[in-house]
């Protein structure tokens, strides 16, 4: 079948599409674990109901989320060989290792320790117990390391040489690709918006419970947890962000140059807020800049020269040979906004709540409140915020829990189709990594198969957080409070019910 | 012996592992039709291998994920030239996980009901297809000089890979009969073992069929005597089902797994992926694997964490020992 398509176009939309689905569950899946293991580790040291509830609430969640992450993962492993079987022929000796990796390393490690931690609660002593949920959160970030590191290595390829008699990259130093500084900085970019995405998932359900005046104990330790993870982890995705932005503005100047729709270099360089231009024509019809601040973003200086998109094509034409090296430019330039825009309005949602929240600085005494009461908004020292205006922090809140999701897809829309077109910067172009054998027929028909399952699938999953959302923290049994002193659970009843089956 | 020697047999460990593992919750799948006969015994099998399936599944992903480091131009040739199979297992593996996540996690019976459907042919179709594909593997396809698969999906379902799909079914299914007859207790655990007696009697017989068949065609002295073991530990498992010697039984159901599997990677080597177009086309352990470089870091990585995975999968069996029945059961809808 032939669909006078590049061959390469329903294989991208395959690949976009499979990802950018895994990855709304990815980041709730690494803060989750992480969040919940603390709230246990809580539990333990202090024997808090509170955090007992916290935990069972939270890792509900947490599992009706892992459950899409795991299973959307499977996908990942196997597509590049489906549909990029030349790319996976031309890196595999250096993009298989790390892939391997992760899946000897930290999947085994997830995925073993997930089963003990569901279906250990009566099996495993306490603190065996909180163990398993630990050695879950590890293995979700060494999972996360791994296969940022392969990524890394995609756009910014090192320790390899080219064996021209095979046709092949091979690796020759896989610490460089494990270390380099591409793949530290979007680990830790990709880390902390990951906690950026879970904390501001906490503030969203805590504050849903709390503008209802519903398990507000529970929630207030959520709510104040979620809020100082959202203030933490949006510092330092900032961070993060800018020094992945300076990494690339070196390793890849065409994508940020489009990420400003910088036509021509200019220095100083500004900053662009709004732009609408001629790709064509190769310049914009409208701009709103800041002067001089993208020379500081991309070299801490004022009034150094970037270049722009024009000539960094011209000098990518006399290396590489004719061709066009611009990727999609609205896309990258409007995708690098959404996802510092998005990004950093949960961020400033989470500041505000700190503040509005804070416990005992600067509040006089009336406005205190007891253990179980919502607390109130206190924007200036004696002063309240009134109903209206709660009404609305509380209703801004729960919409926060979805702007780092549609942060962290366009975070990384931004950057694989920033890279195009090549698959690995300067080794291979994108048209030359797909699979000359499958036809697009069938990639027509996976296409369609997955996106309608996982279609289907968004809405189950949806449907069944907001159930168990709105169900609130469980109350605690006997067997919650009472934990089993011995592995393999207390033999006092051979009929006893497990205490929790599927 | 060379690495990518080495690495050929650490692929087959993979997948033996994997086959073992989630052969046996496969199998267990496919009982919640065959054995339950209502929605608490359905739980129960499913709550047999409710802590363990993931763990199990793995051992595909690092099947997958070391061929493609190891041996990228069969991972690359596999994966699109099986494009459709494969697109069909994995959307399998993907519903019946959450399938088992998400079963009881709503009390209408609309909602359970489906779930179970789908658990039940999302493990049937893999556990068939793993065979197709295998049979397929072993008895070689059509690879062009630069390795690309340039059948279509017809040649792929030719007799020796269906009765391959047919031995993997009846195995898993009988594998996890006498997993069921392990790990319950009450009435269900008595079924388990008379089913597992009748599906063993089909496996053998299927069975034996394949394994010769792959022998005439493509075997060696070695891969005789795999088959010999898998035969006979077969044989030897359904006696000791008889006997009620429900350990023995689920161990020498894995032998023989563990001896097929063998036998299959056996008759390949040195090839991986045979071209039936022309023997030089063939993908082999050296053309198709990596530099030397990366299979020595691959090497030491596996000959690590493999051990290690073993050593803490194994005692999440012995955390979760203890024998099911319904009264086990906790409260639906929680």
């Amino acid at each position: 079948m032939n669909l006078a398509l590049a061959p390469e176009t329903l294989a991208r939309w395959q690949f976009g599409i499979t990802t950018v689905y895994h990855f709304l569950f990815v980041p709730l899946t690494i803060s989750l674990a992480a969040l919940t293991a603390g709230l246990q580790t809580a539990w333990v040291r202090t024997e808090k109901e509170k955090y007992l509830r916290a935990t069972k609430f939270w890792g509900k969640l947490f599992l009706i989320n892992i459950a899409m992450g795991v299973v959307t993962g499977i996908v990942q492993e196997f597509q590049f060989g489906m549909n990029w079987s030349d790319y996976s022929r031309f890196v595999g000796d250096i993009f298989g290792a790390p892939l391997a990796f992760e899946a000897l390393i930290a999947f085994f490690f997830e995925s073993t320790f997930i089963g003990l931690w569901i279906f250990g609660w009566d099996k495993l002593p306490k603190r065996i117990h909180l163990a398993c949920i630990w050695m879950v959160s590890i293995g979700t970030l060494l999972s996360a390391y791994f296969i940022l590191a392969a990524n890394s290595w995609m756009q910014h390829p090192v320790g390899y040489r080219i064996d021209k008699a095979r046709g092949r990259a091979e690796l020759t130093d896989f610490w460089a690709v494990l270390t380099q500084n591409t793949a530290l900085s979007q680990a830790f970019h990709t880390l902390s918006a990951s906690f950026l995405t879970g904390g501001a998932f906490m503030v969203g359900v805590a504050a849903y419970h709390l503008a209802r005046k519903k398990h507000v104990g529970t929630m207030k330790t959520s709510l104040r947890l979620g809020l100082i993870t959202v203030v933490i982890a949006g510092m330092l995705t900032a961070i993060s962000g800018d020094t992945l932005g300076k990494v690339m503005f070196k390793q890849q100047p065409m994508k940020m140059a489009s990420a400003e729709a910088l036509w021509d270099g200019q220095k100083p360089a500004p900053f662009s807020i709004f732009a609408y231009g001629n790709v064509e024509k190769g310049h914009n019809t409208v701009a709103v800049e800041i002067p001089g601040l993208l020379s500081f973003l991309a070299d801490d200086n004022f009034s150094s020269y970037v270049p722009g998109i024009n000539d960094v094509n011209k000098a990518e034409q006399q290396k590489f040979g004719p061709g066009d090296y611009r990727p999609n430019i609205p896309v990258t330039f409007w995708g690098f906004r959404w996802m510092i825009g998005f990004g950093m309005a949960s961020f400033a949602i989470g500041m505000a709540g700190l503040w509005l929240t804070r416990k005992k600085f600067l509040l006089p005494q009336h406005l205190r409140v007891g253990e179980d009461e919502v607390p109130h908004l206190v924007l200036f020292k004696n002063k309240a915020l009134g109903p209206q205006l709660t009404t609305w922090y509380w209703r801004i809140a729960v919409w926060t829990l979805a702007f780092p999701l549609i942060a962290n897809s366009w975070g990384w829309i931004f950057t694989e189709m920033g890279r195009q077109p090549w698959a690995v910067y300067g080794v291979l172009q994108t048209r030359q990594a797909v699979s000359p054998g499958v036809s697009q027929g069938e990639v027509l028909i996976s296409i369609a198969v997955f996106t309608a399952l996982y279609a289907i699938l968004a809405v189950v999953e949806v449907k069944l957080l907001v159930k168990y959302v709105k169900a609130g923290p469980p109350e605690l049994t006997e067997a919650d409070l009472n934990p089993p002193t011995r592995i393999g659970g207390d033999l006092r009843d051979a009929d006893k019910p497990m205490a929790f089956s599927y | 012996m060379e690495l990518h020697d080495i690495w050929f047999v650490l692929i087959a460990v993979l997948w033996t592992g994997y086959f073992f593992l989630e052969g046996f919750d496969f199998g267990v799948g496919v009982l919640t039709k065959l054995l339950a006969r209502d929605r608490p015994e359905k739980r129960v099998l499913i709550n047999t291998i409710g802590p363990v399936w993931d763990g199990n599944e793995v051992w595909l992903l690092s099947a997958g994920g070391a061929t493609f480091a190891a041996f990228p131009e069969w991972y690359a040739t596999l994966f699109s030239g099986f494009y459709l199979p494969l697109l069909a297992i994995l959307v399998c593996l993907i519903v019946r996980g959450v399938a088992f996540e998400y079963r009881a996690k709503r009390p209408e019976e609309n909602w359970q009901r489906n779930w179970e459907t789908a658990i039940f042919w999302c493990s049937l179709i893999p556990a068939f297809l793993w065979g197709v594909a295998f049979g397929n593997i072993v008895h070689g396809v059509k690879i062009d000089k630069n390795f690309e698969y340039v059948g279509g999906i017809g040649d792929l379902l030719h007799p020796y890979a269906l009765l391959g799909g047919l031995v993997t079914l009846t195995l898993f299914t009988f594998h996890g009969a006498v997993f069921t007859a392990l790990k319950t207790v009450g009435d269900i655990r008595e079924r388990a073992r008379g089913l597992a007696l009748k599906v063993g009697l089909v496996t053998a017989v299927v069975a034996l069929a394949f394994l010769l068949w792959t022998q005439a065609d493509t075997g060696n002295g070695r891969s005789l005597v795999a088959l010999v073991v898998a035969v006979a530990a077969l044989v030897a498992a359904l006696v000791a089902n008889q006997l009620g010697r429900e350990g023995w039984s689920f161990g020498l159901s894995g032998v023989t797994i563990v001896a097929a599997v063998a036998m299959l990677f056996l008759s390949l080597f040195p090839n991986v992926m045979p071209s039936t177009l022309d023997a030089s086309w063939s993908l082999t352990v050296t053309n198709a694997s990596s530099s030397p470089y990366t299979l020595k870091i691959m090497t030491w990585c596996a000959g690590i964490a493999t051990p290690l995975v073993l050593l803490y999968q194994g005692w999440t069996y012995w955390v979760f020992r203890k024998r099911i029945g319904t009264q086990h059961l906790a409260d639906a809808a929680h």
